[in-house]
């Protein structure tokens, strides 16, 4: 019964990947002949400005959208999970972001970017917004950072707020009448219980966000110049259109282990962290 | 019970917060949408003065609307059903045979391929599917059905071990075959996980842009997303229209959201912590 399976998996997965690592020691163009040529495609990505420069905004982009994810939805999770009213209904809208497909939503923000937000600069006399961020070379990251944000809260919140409501509510009495204030009760309780759900978000954003493509096509372009183009963006990009086939696909092996040791690494630190707590 | 006291400043707070930032862009949407452009020139913000009907007259016209909803819906529906239907059954033969090195290596082996980026398989793939005329509606059903192994099989199989195995053995000794035990039994039993599965594979596969993209070669195959992608160009500053666009491919997710949300969270948040 599983035999179907494999031989399908192998044929649309692992074959292509085969593929893809083989013809990176190579220069195939895509079509016609080709012959190996060695390492040379390797030597050439790690030297490669426009690939250098994506992975700079790759990580940039990463890091910096993890952190914000991650600190502003577990600060919306923890007071979605305290006594408030209307509580069923706000968690179903901060969750909404996150059922919208990325393309349309890049769409529709590059309209407020373009339009709406320099109206506003304008009226409210600030001029850093009074021109479309995403038209300007060191601020259009910062674009793509909101948006890309804006729909991973919604995830990473319900994941915090599952996590949240496992904590027993008599630990928080007990802390309270120790007389520990809110921030105490934070740190050496609330954090250290939900370390697991940290370990998932963590990771999950820290790999999406590395992969990051569809805000890139519906918002930038890569552009201004090439100051947003991400690393799946170039291997799309280049390797479709631009005839660097094997090229490509080398700077994507490297990619491929990249990512798999940052998500091993960042496992390893984070369940070793839960340990220790 | 003073714990239970309301939090007002909150409440507002969060009110707040939900409706700056995530409204008011479904707001910008909506108007925009219903806007005629010299509505527009006045006031970006305003409410429309009338509504303009003919913005989605014009989008349905000019995007296909009808055919690229119907895409999007047969890929999503026949892939959402075969991947319950098929990953399920794999992850019941690796489950119960986990002691047979080769069912435990294949579970490696579908697990590891977890962490293949889709940008190193894409250019190979690409040319793989286009020389087996795989590039259409069919194919792309296919290649969801097979890529949705690897996480299925980890939540199935996961759930499937927490399940007793009396029953089937009982089955079994009544003469039940091997189809019959996983179909009369199983598969029913299976239900809370199938419908995680079910809701991600769902997501995942009306929401996805990348594998429309590259697979799908004819403009008449084109899903709800791709469609806005291709006919941006047209939409060049006619925001109206474009909006109005936008907003029919939005509709029927927004539509299922607000009926099912509480089943789509709890779908969700299931699949993210069995990870």
């Amino acid at each position: 019964m599983t035999i179907p399976a494999v031989i399908l998996f192998f044929t649309f997965h692992t074959l292509p990947l085969i593929k893809g690592i083989f013809y990176s020691f190579t220069d195939w163009n895509g079509y016609g002949d080709w012959k190996f040529i060695g390492i040379k495609n390797f030597i050439n990505v790690v030297q490669d400005d426009t690939i250098r420069n994506a992975y700079g905004f790759t990580f940039k982009f990463a890091i910096v959208t993890t952190i914000i994810v991650n600190v502003i939805s577990l600060a919306i999770a923890i007071a979605l999970n305290s006594s408030i009213k209307f509580k069923n209904t706000l968690r179903a809208i901060f969750f909404f972001p996150n059922v919208l497909g990325v393309l349309i939503v890049g769409y529709i923000f590059n309209y407020v970017f373009a339009h709406l937000l320099p109206q506003l600069g304008d009226a409210l006399n600030i001029s850093f917004l009074s021109s479309n961020i995403l038209g300007n070379p060191s601020l259009a990251w910062l674009g793509i950072v909101f948006v890309a944000s804006w729909q991973s809260i919604a995830f990473n919140t319900i994941i915090y707020l599952s996590g949240l409501q496992t904590i027993d509510q008599d630990i928080y009495e007990a802390s309270d009448i120790d007389g520990a204030n809110k921030w105490q009760t934070f740190m050496k309780i609330t954090f250290p219980l939900i370390a697991p759900f940290f370990t998932i978000n963590m990771v999950l954003s820290m790999k999406g966000s590395l992969n990051v493509f569809d805000q890139i096509v519906a918002m930038t372009g890569g552009g201004p110049g090439n100051a947003t183009q991400s690393i799946t963006y170039v291997i799309y990009h280049f390797g479709f259109s631009g005839g660097n086939f094997a090229y490509q696909s080398a700077n994507a092996v490297i990619f491929f282990i990249v990512v798999v040791s940052i998500s091993l690494f960042q496992m390893k630190v984070l369940a070793k962290r839960e340990v220790d707590l | 019970m003073k714990k239970k006291k309301i939090n007002n400043l909150l409440t507002v707070i969060m009110i707040t917060l939900a409706g700056i930032f995530i409204l008011f862009p479904l707001y910008i949407l909506v108007s925009t949408a219903l806007k005629s452009p010299e509505d527009m020139m006045k006031s970006t913000l305003a409410l429309p003065t009338i509504f303009r009907f003919d913005n989605f007259t014009e989008a349905i016209k000019l995007t296909n609307f009808f055919g690229a909803f119907t895409n999007s819906a047969v890929i999503t529906c026949v892939s959402v059903v075969f991947i319950i239907i098929s990953n399920s059954m794999v992850a019941y033969a690796i489950a119960r045979n986990q002691s047979i090195k080769y069912f435990n290596l294949l579970y490696y082996y579908f697990l590891s391929a977890m962490f293949v980026p889709f940008q190193i398989i894409m250019l190979p793939l690409v040319k793989q599917v286009s020389s087996l005329q795989l590039d259409n509606v069919p194919g792309i059903i296919i290649l969801y059905i097979i890529y949705g192994l690897p996480i299925n099989t980890f939540l199935y199989v996961g759930y499937l071990k927490s399940l007793p195995k009396s029953l089937e053995e009982a089955a079994t000794i009544d003469g039940a075959t091997i189809w019959q035990v996983f179909f009369r039994i199983i598969f029913p039993l299976l239900k809370p996980i199938n419908a995680t599965v079910g809701i991600l594979a769902f997501l995942g596969c009306w929401n996805d842009f990348m594998l429309p993209l590259v697979i799908l070669s004819k403009p008449e195959q084109a899903t709800l997303s791709l469609v806005q992608y291709i006919f941006q160009g047209q939409f060049s500053t006619n925001y109206n229209l474009s909006f109005a666009s936008y907003l029919l491919a939005l509709l029927p997710i927004i539509i299922v959201y607000v009926f099912a949300q509480r089943f789509i969270i709890s779908g969700v948040t299931n699949g993210a912590i069995k990870q």
